[in-house]
Order: C-alpha cells, then sequence, then structure tokens
C-alpha cells in the first residue's frame, strides 16, 4: 500500500462538483499536486476558485452525499477518496488538521476553550480527562498564550481575534498532525497580528515537521513562506510552480495577472493598479474553451478560436514548473519577462 | 448573579401589582352583575341591593381593590355584619359566591390535574418534537424530512378537539382499548391515572410536538452552517457528537425559551383538553366560571396563570445565562 516514491501528500486529478437545482456546480476539476514533510505549498486564488474546496475534499469535510468526489488524494500511503468515512473521520484532527479564516465564529461559542482542546485530545487518545486538559494547557501555552492555565477556563469571546486563531492553530497541531492545512488564516486578522500567526505557524511546522498547506490570495504571504505555489481558476490548476518561478518566471496570464494587480509602494511606472478585467466564471456555467479566456488580454496572441473552443492542457515546462495556456512557449516566456520585470522593480 | 434575582423578582410583583390592577378594572366594567348572582331566581332589586352593600360591592372600584389587596395578606371577611359572614383567609384570592367556596381553594384543588396534565404532555411534545425535528435536519431534502415536515403540518393544523374526539370515539368507545377517561390521583391508582391521561397527554402533545419539530430543525438548519461546526468535523469527532452535543447545544436557546412560556401557559388550564375528557383541572374550572360569570373565580386564574408566566419568564433568563455564556445577567 505505502509507495515510496509517492509523496506525503499527493492529490491526483481531485474532482469535486455539487449538483444544485441551478446545473451541476464544477468546484473543482482535475487537481493534482503533491507536498513532502516540512513544506509549505501555497494554493492561491480568487473567492470561488475551488481552493477551499479542494482543501475540505483533502479533509473529509465534503458531505458525499452533497458533492460528488473523484480522484485520489493519498496521505501517507491512504487513499483518502477510497475510504469509508469514519475511517476518513479518523485521520482528521489526528494525521490531519485545518484552521478556518475566521477565529471568530470557527470556536464554538458555548464551550471554554480548555474543554474544546480536551475534547479534541480525547477523541483520538485514550487519555485521562486530567491529562487532556494538562496537554490542552501545554499546547495553549506553545502557541504563545500568556498564562495558558487560566485561559483555559475562559470562553472564546473573552479573547482577542489574534488569541482565538491561536487556540485554533493549539487545537489544530495538539495531536500533532503531520498535515496542516491553512485555509486564509490570517484574512480576517489585524496586519499586525497576521505576521504573528504566519511564524507561529512556520516555526510549529518545523517543530513538528509538518506539511502545510496555505489556502491564500495574498501574494505577499506566498512570497513569504510557500515553497511551492499551485494557482487555481475556475476550479482548475493553471500554474503550479516553486515559489521563485512563480514571482520571477510566472507565464499564464492569470498569475501574471494576479502579480500586476498586487499594490506596491515603491511602483513609479504607474499612477494606479492594474487589475484583471471581468468576474471570475460561474461554476456551473464555464466557457467551452480555457476557463480564462474571457479576461484573458494575451488569447488573440493565439489565433483562431482555440482558447474560446478548447480545454488547454497542464503543460509542464520544466521539473516543477507546469502551465495550463494555449500560447506558444516563446510568447508566453516574452510576456513573463515583460510582466515580471516590471512587478520587480524594472523599467519597462 | 444574586442581586440580578432580586431585582428581578421586585420587578416581577410590580408587574403582578400592576396587572392585578389592570384585570380588577377590567373586570369591574363588565356589564355583569356580582351582586346579581348572588340571589336565585327569586329575585327582588331589595335583595340585590341588600346584597350588594352586604358583600361591599357598591363600594368604589379602588376602594374594593385595595380590600382584595388586603385580603392577599390578612385575609378578609364578607358581610361582616350579617348573622352568617363568610370567612376568607389569608392568602384570600377572593370568594365565589356561587360555589361557597374560597377561589383559592378551587384553585389549589384544579392544580394537581393541570400539573399533570401539563407535565406528561410536556415530555412527550419535547422528547418527539426535539428527536424528529433534528432527524428531519441532519436528513434535509430528503423524502424522510419531508414526510416528516408533512405529518408535522397536519399535526399543526388539526384542532385537538377534533383529534380528541375521534380518538375517544375510536379508542374508547369503538374499540374499547381504554376505559372512559375519569380522573383519579396517581398516588390513589397509578395504573387509572394512566388509562385516563394517555389520551389527553398526547392530543395535548401532538400540536407543540409539530411546531417544536418545525423550531428545532430550523434551529438546526441554522447551527449546522456555522463555522464552530465545521470545527468540530475538522476535530474529528464523530458526528453524533457533531450533532448532538456541538450543534443541539447551540441551536437550544430558543427552544428553552417556547418550552418555558409554553409549559406555564399550560399551567393556567388546558380548556379544550381538560373539557373534552372531563379533568377536573384549572382549565375545567375556568370555562365553567365563564359559564357562570363566577367573576372572582377567573380573577383568580387569571392572575395565577400570569404568575406562572412571569415566574417561567425568570427562569428562562436564568437559563440562558447558563446555556450561553455570552449572556451577561445584570
Amino acid at each position: 500500500m505505502s509507495d515510496s516514491t509517492r509523496a506525503f501528500l499527493d492529490v491526483r486529478d481531485l474532482t469535486v462538483s455539487f449538483p444544485t437545482e441551478g446545473g451541476l456546480v464544477h468546484a473543482v476539476e482535475g487537481v493534482s499536486f503533491s507536498i513532502e514533510r516540512g513544506e509549505t505549498l501555497a494554493i492561491v486564488g480568487e473567492s470561488g476558485s475551488g481552493k477551499s474546496v479542494s482543501a475540505q475534499a483533502i479533509m473529509g469535510l465534503i458531505n458525499r452525499k452533497a458533492g460528488h468526489i473523484s480522484g485520489e488524494v493519498w496521505l501517507n500511503g491512504q487513499n483518502i477518496v477510497a475510504m469509508s468515512d469514519d475511517d476518513v473521520r479518523k485521520l482528521r484532527g489526528s494525521e490531519m488538521a485545518m484552521i478556518f479564516q475566521d477565529p471568530m465564529s470557527s470556536l464554538h461559542p458555548f464551550y471554554k476553550i480548555g474543554a474544546q482542546l480536551s475534547e479534541a485530545v480525547r477523541v483520538h487518545q485514550k487519555v485521562s480527562k486530567a491529562d487532556a486538559k494538562a496537554q490542552a494547557i501545554d499546547m495553549l501555552g506553545r502557541v504563545g498564550i500568556p498564562d495558558p492555565k487560566s485561559r483555559a477556563d475562559t470562553y472564546p469571546h473573552q479573547l482577542s481575534g489574534g488569541m482565538r486563531q491561536r487556540v485554533m492553530i493549539a487545537m489544530a497541531l495538539i495531536n500533532s498532525p503531520s498535515l496542516l492545512i491553512a485555509d486564509e488564516p490570517t484574512t480576517a486578522l489585524d496586519v499586525t497580528v497576521q505576521a504573528q500567526i504566519l511564524e507561529l505557524i512556520a516555526s510549529l511546522q518545523s517543530e513538528f515537521d509538518t506539511a502545510v498547506v496555505l489556502i491564500t490570495h495574498d501574494l505577499g504571504i506566498v512570497a513569504d513562506v510557500a515553497d511551492d505555489v499551485a494557482v487555481m481558476y475556475g476550479g482548475r490548476l493553471v500554474e503550479r510552480a516553486n515559489v521563485d518561478d512563480i514571482f520571477y518566471r510566472a507565464q499564464m496570464p492569470y498569475t501574471l495577472g494576479l502579480l500586476s494587480s498586487v499594490p506596491r509602494l515603491d511602483q513609479v511606472t504607474s499612477d494606479r493598479l492594474d487589475p484583471i478585467p471581468g468576474n471570475p466564471p460561474s461554476p456551473i456555467n464555464l466557457p467551452p474553451g480555457c476557463v480564462f479566456q474571457p479576461r484573458c488580454s494575451y488569447s488573440h496572441l493565439v489565433g483562431g478560436t482555440t482558447c474560446e473552443m478548447q480545454r488547454p492542457e497542464l503543460l509542464q515546462i520544466n521539473a516543477d514548473h507546469f502551465v495550463r495556456c494555449h500560447l506558444d512557449e516563446a510568447e508566453r516566456v516574452r510576456i513573463s519577462t515583460e510582466v515580471t520585470h516590471v512587478f520587480h522593480g524594472g523599467q519597462a | 448573579m444574586s442581586a440580578y434575582v432580586v431585582r428581578r423578582v421586585l420587578s416581577m410583583l410590580l408587574l403582578l401589582l400592576l396587572l392585578s390592577l389592570v384585570v380588577f378594572i377590567l373586570f369591574s366594567i363588565l356589564p355583569t352583575d356580582p351582586a346579581r348572582l348572588t340571589c336565585g331566581k327569586a329575585c327582588t332589586p331589595e335583595i340585590i341591593e341588600a346584597n350588594r352593600h352586604r358583600l361591599g360591592l357598591d363600594l368604589p372600584v379602588m376602594q374594593q381593590y385595595w380590600e382584595f389587596l388586603k385580603g392577599l395578606f390578612v385575609g378578609r371577611t364578607y358581610a361582616a355584619n350579617s348573622p352568617d359572614p363568610i370567612n376568607c383567609s389569608a392568602p384570600c384570592l377572593g370568594y365565589s359566591f356561587r360555589r361557597r367556596e374560597e377561589v383559592l381553594i378551587l384553585i389549589k384543588d384544579g392544580l394537581p390535574t393541570t400539573i399533570w396534565l401539563a407535565l406528561g404532555a410536556f415530555v412527550f411534545w419535547m422528547v418527539a418534537g426535539i428527536s424528529l425535528g433534528v432527524y428531519a435536519a441532519i436528513r434535509r431534502g430528503t423524502w424522510r424530512d419531508k414526510t416528516v415536515m408533512s405529518v408535522s403540518l397536519v399535526g399543526y393544523s388539526l384542532p385537538s378537539f377534533f383529534i380528541g374526539l375521534l380518538a375517544i370515539f375510536f379508542i374508547i368507545i369503538k374499540w374499547n382499548l381504554l376505559p372512559y377517561p375519569s380522573w383519579v390521583p396517581p398516588q390513589e391508582n397509578p395504573i387509572g391515572f394512566l388509562q385516563t391521561m394517555i389520551l389527553p397527554w398526547i392530543i395535548l402533545a401532538i400540536l407543540y410536538a409539530a411546531f417544536y419539530m418545525r423550531l428545532t430543525r430550523n434551529q438546526m438548519l441554522e447551527v449546522l452552517g456555522e463555522d464552530y461546526i465545521r470545527t468540530a468535523r475538522a476535530k474529528g469527532l464523530p458526528e453524533r457528537t457533531v450533532i448532538g452535543k456541538h450543534a443541539l447545544r447551540a441551536g437550544l436557546t430558543p427552544i428553552v425559551t417556547a418550552a418555558g412560556l409554553d409549559l406555564a401557559g399550560l399551567l393556567g388550564g388546558a380548556i379544550i383538553i381538560e373539557s373534552l375528557f372531563s379533568l377536573p383541572g384549572i382549565g375545567s374550572l375556568a370555562i365553567s366560571s365563564v359559564n357562570d360569570s363566577d367573576l372572582p373565580v377567573i380573577v383568580g386564574i387569571t392572575l395565577v396563570t400570569a404568575t406562572f408566566i412571569i415566574v417561567a419568564n425568570l427562569i428562562v433568563d436564568l437559563l440562558y445565562a447558563a446555556i450561553d455564556p455570552r449572556v451577561r445577567l445584570g
């Protein structure tokens, strides 16, 4: 069963769709990526790009009666998609854990935080209540909560947003999972607190040798913490590469568009941002060709109706750089140099 | 916390005082003449006037109210100067000249029946309503959910006198499954008590269960979409813990409020069910007092029922704070 060549987390051809009254929602289509322990993969994309749904599919949090999941999600040699609900449940919180965007609403308002942490311990470990409580207090201390012993007896509403996110992290990591999925963990927090939380995740990651999947739309965070980057658009992976290739040699027009829409204080070449025109596609009614084509400012370079009519394949450029685009390589490199040059402060 | 309770109890007493005044004034402006009801068919205006004076009914309303309030604390004597004065010992809630009995004693006699009826029905409807509501919520959109919801709609729309009559006709008269209801206290004849009460309990519970099922389902659907439920699942908790502990606890607050007030309201008598099954409770007392224009009894029942509801309100608020730590009393 365990395959020595398989990555620690290996997602292959993950597809998730939800039947609704308006039609079939193609939330995620054919997404593949992999990550080893100790590494950080950032999944980047706009709202509705399928990044959170992918994460929830990996965690087994998608109700299989509500959504159809196909493909493979191998965690440490076990295929989660093929496992029973109860077997996946046993992995949740022990082998893989998740923290969410809004720490204000992600903790149960009626239970003390110590109780919520010890509950997480006692689902997966056969320990006494006192032991679980001690572990909870210890973990609260490790995520930097001052006076953890008395804080364990407080309710979530008595803590600040940053403190609550620390509690969420403590709860996620209390059973030392080897995979941590962080779904926009800092979006709801103050900027000053964001850095502390990211630092905390990074330090706990190296301590526990955790694989981290970080979902974000903030390219600044990506540049800081990610080893690899997967860019998603319209439920598809449109570009995947290591962090340097994404920032210096990205080739997919959508990735380049994201890079150009980052506000920069040192930019003098233009007095306003360069946002991507248009809106993300409806997941019920995807364009028949490249899902990004309606917003792409380079599709005229391909010629004919290729971009409108044909789904592009994910092309491998080098060992770990993949891109989904109909443009030929020379054009992609030319555009890439143009955009990244400007982005990194050069003169256009 | 205890300061809060003291403050709430004081404002409760004030509310009751105001309420009694309003009730007293309302009933005093009714066209019904209590003095007229004190003498039988062979009545002359002179006897009515004599009785009116004898019973203090010729005094101004505020003075009558004052006598009533005083009677609550020190008791009172009606027709003190006549050869047969009527003593009503404290707390005197009034005297029914019609029944020749103190109102408080009449209510005390009816209360056990009503309490048994209300508590039994309460248990039935809470168990059925909450469990079916949770079931429908976790099976949302399936035929099971739709069946439960349709059945609840039927239960909600059928008047209880209709179901009650059907039950009496088929179960008691036609099929002889149960003896004809006659009230016996449970300590005297537990089996007879259960045989009498089972139908009233179920029929009273059907109406409430339908409402609580819908309430619970809506609450659960709302709570199940909350982020902390997703967190509970992400922790790897089994689904029964997610539903039974995390979701139900969070969805409970409005159910507790409704339950407290509904139970208190029922303690004021379930008029239809009590009449239908000949249960000598507060409801039967109320309906016959209305038929007889027996004002003192109606005033007494109104005040006792109001007290139940006001007390239930306080208990519900205290329970709120016990359920939800974000609620701060004060």
